[in-house]
């Protein structure tokens, strides 16, 4: 598919960050390996690099998002960037002009690299066919289709508690069908050969032959939970009661919500997951979320590290690197 | 004004082989196949030896973005995108700006056509109720008065199945025929790709095939109800295909025509959001579109079209999703039909016959028929010319082809409409 291969450049080397469909298992490894060096920074007092020096990185949030969206500026802080953040959801401006003149007119103020979040599916792979040469886009969450670094922080997040890809069982409960993080974190999972990759949710939540993104499918959480090593459960946006495709929250809670009594069908050692921002009493109950299995503070804070990995291997590439032609 | 032929390799629509033979047009119509009719005297001769002489093409659904659209395309430059690529015959949509719901927007068109087109037949389909909104009828005695061929809603939404059935019943009474896109639009929603692993894979909202299937299968059912003679527009599913084929078994006055674009692409020509690839309905399976090309092939769709959408250029220059539907299909019409035939799924003739004779024949319209007396809309193909489809090269104004880079063979040497040469190379 060479046409995926829009975020690699001849060499192999990261270009863009659209999704994680397309890339080899070695540039997940090196985005792992580039982000643990980089968690020695946030240890230090002064917690900044020079990478980024001198470049440009605009944030553009046409959907809201918060730890997203820190989490990326943090990162651009701490790599020395010159950052431009611009809420678009609330933005007047955007709604009478195309998304392609939004991005020709930053372009214009000489942006180095683009973060975008978009509702449509597909709008990171169109705004990298857009932007000039050189100019690099990181997808921050298109539409319903993938959220690649939020799947990176997890299988950071992963190989921090568990090593191994190969020998986990990992499951992924909620609402699979409207969720790009799920749909990243499978194409991370399967590239890095993890052992076993379950999906759970009701069949109004799922995607239509899920089976082909290679996974297993479960209707069941306490059939799919049995004997997993990692628990990543979904947030369950609201909207979901309006279109019929759930009864009710309490329903929901009672047949796919995460106790601690379920959790005790995963392994002893199983790690619980969660994007953020969690509903408590929706999708997993208090007790699971602050108990000590939960990792989804770490997650916040890997996310950091992930972020500037994935920033300073496109500036690598693209000879942006403090001294760069920019 | 009179027109001899000379040599052609004459295409009979439906009929069993080529047969060589000259053709003599007079007054507009064919006078004679073969051999001269007594004191014929040709003002013009076109040497057609080695070339094909068929009827015009009649295209029962392209739009032409006039009135109100004219950023995509006019009645100007798609009649003339029309007679270059051998269609002598344009049955346009209701869902003008404004809707064809009144006799001056038919008038309009007629004048237009008139004033700036290039000799094609260009002809109304009237909306089924006012302004498309879905609740109240058209006047559409007035509108056939006016030149409506037929009354459709497009694809807008009607209020309620009651609305269906008395605009059916209304229109049965007049002996006019309805055309139905069938689809709910409950379960298109915001769907804007096939329901299926692409869809899946690329997080693309999605269309499942009973969108149109449910739709279809209500439909059939007050066709039943009313006896009104109805005609399916651009079936993508499988599952329609055999509900149409059991409907004909049993009798009901019902036709169909699928886009052509269904037997040659689907969902896996998304590709990476190839907003070029965004139609609706949807491009679908493999499995669909083998059905659509058996459905044409044993005359269960009766017709092929264009289901034309020419597009300014700033339409499909956005996400997916975002992008607006369709694809530009008059400069893809014949070749793509032709390709039909050398993948054998049906001999030259018998498709022919699904561009023009059905479509006449289903839509009470002049033409489609090579025999004395019929009227002379033909078109005259080099079948050895070989192209490479270039959307630079199109002459319609929308030049969102999805078919950018394909081989094809065969090509339109002359046009001739009322029996004279509007377009030769």
């Amino acid at each position: 598919m060479p046409s995926s291969n829009i975020q690699l450049d001849d060499m192999g080397r990261l270009r863009h960050f659209l999704g994680i469909e397309g890339l080899s298992q070695a540039i997940l490894t090196e985005i792992l390996d580039t982000a643990e060096s980089f968690t020695s920074v946030a240890d230090r007092t002064i917690k900044k690099v020079p990478i980024l020096r001198g470049i440009t990185v605009a944030n553009l949030f046409f959907e809201a998002s918060t730890r997203t969206r820190s989490t990326f500026e943090l990162a651009e802080q701490r790599l020395s960037a010159d950052i431009l953040s611009l809420n678009l959801s609330t933005s007047a401006t955007v709604k009478g002009e195309s998304l392609l003149d939004t991005l020709q007119n930053l372009e214009a103020m000489q942006i180095d690299m683009f973060v975008i979040r978009h509702q449509d599916s597909g709008s990171a792979h169109f705004f990298a066919q857009h932007v000039r040469p050189g100019v690099a886009v990181l997808n921050a969450g298109d539409g319903q289709h993938e959220h690649p670094t939020q799947a990176m922080l997890d299988m950071y997040t992963i190989r921090h508690y568990k090593q191994d890809f190969d020998a986990l069982r990992v499951a992924i409960v909620g609402d699979i069908l409207h969720s790009r993080v799920a749909r990243s974190q499978i194409h991370a999972l399967n590239l890095l050969n993890t052992g076993e990759i379950r999906v759970i949710a009701p069949r109004t939540l799922m995607p239509v032959e899920a089976e082909s993104l290679g996974v297993k499918v479960y209707e069941d959480l306490e059939l799919g939970l049995r004997d997993v090593d990692v628990v990543i459960m979904l947030r369950l946006q609201k909207e979901r009661m309006q279109g019929a495709l759930l009864p009710s929250e309490k329903e929901y809670f009672r047949k796919f919500g995460l106790s601690q009594e379920r959790l005790r069908l995963a392994k002893p050692d199983a790690i619980v997951m969660h994007p953020g921002p969690a509903n408590r009493g929706v999708e997993i109950e208090s007790g699971v979320m602050d108990g000590k299995q939960s990792v989804i503070l770490q997650q916040v804070s890997f996310g950091i590290s992930v972020r500037m990995a994935v920033m300073s291997m496109i500036a690598s590439q693209s000879g942006l690197q403090s001294g760069g032609e920019s | 004004m009179s027109l001899h032929i000379r040599n052609g390799l004459v295409v009979d629509p439906g009929g069993a082989t080529l047969r060589e033979a000259d053709l003599y047009l007079q007054d507009g119509k064919i006078v004679a196949i073969g051999s001269a009719p007594a004191g014929f005297e040709a003002t013009q001769e076109i040497d057609a030896g080695g070339r094909w002489i068929m009827p015009g093409l009649i295209d029962c659904q392209a739009r032409l973005r006039d009135p109100g659209q004219p950023e995509k395309a006019n009645i100007e430059s798609e009649t003339l995108a029309a007679i270059r690529n051998g269609i002598t015959t344009l049955c346009v949509p209701p869902d003008t700006q404004p809707p064809i719901d009144n006799s001056a927007t038919v008038e309009l068109i007629h004048h237009r056509n008139e004033m700036f087109g290039h000799q094609a037949h260009v002809y109304p389909i009237g909306a089924l109720t006012r302004g498309l909104a879905g609740e109240q009828l058209s006047n559409m005695a007035s509108l056939r008065d006016n030149g409506c061929i037929a009354f459709s809603n497009a694809r807008h939404r009607l209020a309620s199945n009651l609305v269906q059935r008395r605009a059916m019943d209304y229109a049965a009474g007049q002996q006019s025929l309805v055309i139905i896109q069938p689809l709910d639009h409950d379960l298109l929603g915001n769907g804007c790709a096939h329901e299926g692993a692409i869809a899946t894979r690329l997080g693309l909202p999605a269309i499942p095939v009973a969108a149109e299937t449910a739709a279809l299968a209500k439909d059939i059912e007050l066709v039943e109800q009313t006896g009104a003679r109805t005609h399916f527009g651009q079936l993508s599913c499988a599952r329609s295909v055999d509900m149409l084929r059991r409907a004909k078994a049993k009798g009901l006055p019902v036709s169909a025509d699928c886009a052509i674009h269904q037997l040659f692409l689907t969902d896996h020509d998304i590709g990476e959001f190839d907003s070029n690839m965004f139609t609706i309905p949807p491009l679908r399976s493999q499995r669909d579109r083998d059905a659509l090309r058996a459905g044409v092939a044993d005359g269960t769709i009766d017709c092929l079209c264009s289901d034309h959408q020419p597009h300014e250029v700033d339409a499909k220059l956005k996400p997916f999703p975002s992008a607006e539907p369709g694809i530009s299909g008059l400069d893809t019409l014949l070749p793509l039909a032709l390709r039909l035939v050398d993948e054998d799924l049906l001999p030259l003739a018998e498709l022919i016959a699904r561009l023009t004779l059905n479509p006449a024949t289903i839509l009470s319209l002049p033409g489609g028929k090579m025999a004395p007396g019929e009227i002379a809309d033909l078109v005259i193909v080099d079948p050895e010319s070989h192209w490479i489809c270039k959307s630079e090269n199109f002459v319609s104004k929308g030049k969102n082809t999805a078919f950018e880079g394909w081989d094809f063979r065969g090509s339109v040497t002359h046009t001739i409409i009322n029996g004279e040469i509007v377009y030769r190379v």
